[in-house]
């Protein structure tokens, strides 16, 4: 793999790191934390919407985040062929 | 059959079963030793991960937190799951392509230097060793509550089985292990709590259960919320810390989590780099789902506490209060002499423990010296919250023998995976890297081995002498790995400009300043008492989020130094631009 191929490789990693951190970034500290006050006046059933995110939601969005993130670098791989 | 019976037999029954895999998974080789031979399936380094990560504490102690803190305990929930992003997304994978065995060997290796190796090892070994004192002394509270020994004893027989298959099976016997306890705990944790949503809400699943409403039509939380706001609680979903605290607690538990060696070395065990992020996945998805049903259970007892406590009469309470009371985790003083419980704001107790007398009272209380003059009377240990729920709900008595085994299978898995951090920082990072590198394989598996011995002694001798106050030591261990681990590695993979100036020093300038913060603000080592209060804390922000702030620290000085420092030499940028790309990582453990 020569050193342009490398590099282009290493941009698309950063940017999925970024867009998924972001959303790691917002449903945790953000939602259940920052903006708690202003979800909480949004109802889910019994939940009041802050609260939930942390305590439940946000733990939910990290499994699957993990998981998109595995999908999406497990194509990336490929496509630079440096899967194994 | 009772309850005792029932106990020995399952405890038994899980035992063998731990002693049964730990010999058939004998390590032959140092590789063998410290990462299983790195051919252990995504799924079961996620199963072995969930279980060494979730020690006796959030098997027993979390729901309890959660319920008697509310909205605050979810600084615990997103903290000890969160973590887990951060080390699928930015360690696992470049680690488990770096390929070789432990935490500091990478720090030494990266920043090609025996003096940050040095500082990693000092770091791993502090960090894991505060943390296994506590797991110790909890196998021993666990045997005491089930199996009536006492807690030395029980301390005693958990270093044994501890000691078994980490001494004979290493990485290799802890991993299988921890994939059985892992196993026993989730089902000892989730029988009860099924039942208890049921009888709750009429959800079996505790998640729903929780925002679902009970037979009067009301939300749980609702109900719960205005309960305690009737009896002048802060209502249960608001929470009383300010803001700037969470925020900074969850960031430092999260960075601790991603930076603690017994977890970052779980991701060298399995075969390839796209494993170690699969298994970061898997890891999360177990931890999980013990992490959001806590909540629930919290929810559940905290509400079943409220209604069927508060204002009964101790003559008509039901006999599960009368029992723990004869344990000493529940107490009750009559204060205003109406022979009702009135359970309110404010602690019952004067200290951490209520201490009894052997007399009782008028209604057959026991009677305590150190009741505070506070106008609450109850006193609860908020580890019953676990504990007493299969009995609450009126389950069988085999279902409350299972949640001790689940106790002790949280407790064993968490300190066999510490002490074999322990084990190895000394084995391999110390003697081979430093001491003695000519060694042959087969003595330093024999080196290995004994280190691993002493290791259970030293943790075996912390749990019998706890250090202080074990809940401030994890706290410490948290701070502490997320103001040097996680930095370090992080700019090891992310930047290839930094050098051993700037990760030494950013080093120890995060270790020392969250050191400083927790001696001065936690331990009260430093400074006078009058002014280690909450209103000197820093920017507001507690002991327990300061490593958020050593991170920073950590950050800030590493790259401020590194700019007026020579770059690494070209050899260990080409390491850096291989530890980015996945393709290899099987040969790169042969070493």
């Amino acid at each position: 793999m020569d050193t342009s191929q490398r590099k282009k490789y290493w941009k698309e990693n950063l940017r999925y790191l970024t867009i998924l951190l972001s959303i790691w970034f917002l449903v945790s500290y953000g939602f259940g934390i920052l903006f708690v006050d202003q979800l909480n006046t949004i109802r889910l059933a019994g939940f009041k919407l802050g609260f939930w995110f942390a305590q439940q939601g946000s733990i939910f969005v990290f499994v699957i985040l993990i998981f998109v993130y595995v999908r999406l670098m497990n194509k990336l791989d490929k496509k630079y062929k440096v899967n194994e | 059959m009772g309850i005792q019976t029932w106990t020995f037999i399952i405890v038994g029954l899980t035992f063998a079963l731990y002693i049964g895999i730990a010999i058939w998974s004998r390590a032959g080789s140092t590789k063998e030793f410290y990462v299983a031979g790195g051919g252990v399936s995504p799924l079961a380094n996620g199963l072995a991960t969930a279980a060494d990560w979730m020690s006796a504490a959030s098997f027993l102690g979390m729901a309890g937190i959660i319920a008697f803190s509310g909205y605050d305990g979810s600084v615990y929930l997103m903290g000890w799951t969160g973590g887990y992003v951060l080390l699928a997304l930015l360690l696992a994978p470049y680690l488990r392509k770096f390929g070789k065995f432990t935490v500091p060997d990478f720090i030494g290796d990266r920043y090609y230097s025996n003096v940050a190796r040095t500082v990693a090892v000092v770091a791993a070994l502090f960090v894991s060793f505060t943390y296994v004192a506590g797991q110790m002394r909890g196998v021993g509270v666990v045997f005491s509550r089930f199996l009536d020994v006492e807690v030395n004893t029980g301390v005693y027989i958990g270093m044994a089985v501890v000691l078994f298959y980490a001494f004979l099976g290493g990485m290799k016997g802890i991993t299988y292990t921890q994939v059985a306890q892992y196993c026993v705990l989730i089902f000892a944790f989730m029988v009860p709590a099924i039942f208890i949503s049921i009888m709750a809400t009429g959800n079996p699943i505790p998640q729903m259960g929780f925002g679902s409403a009970g037979d009067d039509g009301l939300y749980l939380l609702d109900k719960l919320d205005g309960l305690m706001t009737e009896l002048g609680f802060t209502p249960y979903t608001n929470g009383t810390k300010s803001m700037t605290d969470v925020f900074f607690i969850t960031a430092s538990l999260m960075l601790g989590t991603a930076g603690l060696p017994h977890v970052i070395i779980r991701f060298f065990t399995v075969p390839k780099v796209r494993d170690a992020r699969k298994s970061a996945g898997y890891a999360l998805l177990f931890i999980a789902i013990l992490y959001t049903t806590a909540p629930a259970i919290a929810v559940f007892a905290r509400t079943n506490l409220m209604e069927t406590v508060h204002n009964t009469p101790y003559a008509e309470i039901p006999t599960w209060f009368t029992k723990w009371e004869d344990t000493g985790l529940i107490a009750w003083t009559d204060k205003n002499e109406d022979g009702k419980i009135q359970y309110l704001p404010g602690s019952a107790i004067v200290g951490k423990q209520p201490e009894f007398s052997e007399s009782r009272g008028d209604h057959g209380e026991r009677i305590i010296y150190n009741f505070s003059q506070g106008i609450n009377e109850l006193y609860v240990d908020r580890d019953i919250t676990v504990l007493a729920n299969p009995e609450i709900a009126g389950l069988p008595d085999w279902v409350i023998a299972l949640v001790a085994a689940g106790g002790l299978a949280a407790a064993l898995s968490t300190a066999a995976g510490l002490l074999l951090v322990i084990s190895t920082s000394i084995s391999h990072d110390l003697i081979k890297k430093q001491l003695a590198p000519g060694i042959s394989d087969k003595k330093e598996l024999w080196i290995a081995r004994f280190s691993a011995l002493a290791a259970v002694v030293v943790a075996g001798y912390f749990g019998i002498n706890p250090p202080g106050f074990v809940a401030s030591v994890v706290a410490l261990a948290f701070g502490l790995a997320a103001s040097s681990f996680f930095p370090a590695i992080v700019m090891g993979i992310f930047s290839k400009r930094m050098n051993r100036e700037g990760a030494i020093v950013g080093m120890v300038v995060g270790l020392g300043i969250t050191c400083y913060y927790i001696a001065r603000f936690k331990l009260g080592w430093i400074g006078q008492p009058e002014t280690s209060t909450e209103a000197y804390w820093w920017w507001g922000i507690s002991p327990e989020g300061f490593g958020t702030v050593g991170m920073l620290a950590n950050f800030a000085m590493a790259i401020l130094v590194s700019r007026f420092t020579s770059p690494p030499s070209e050899e260990v940028q080409e390491m850096v631009e291989n530890i980015r790309i996945p393709s290899g990582a099987g040969e790169a453990i042969q070493h």
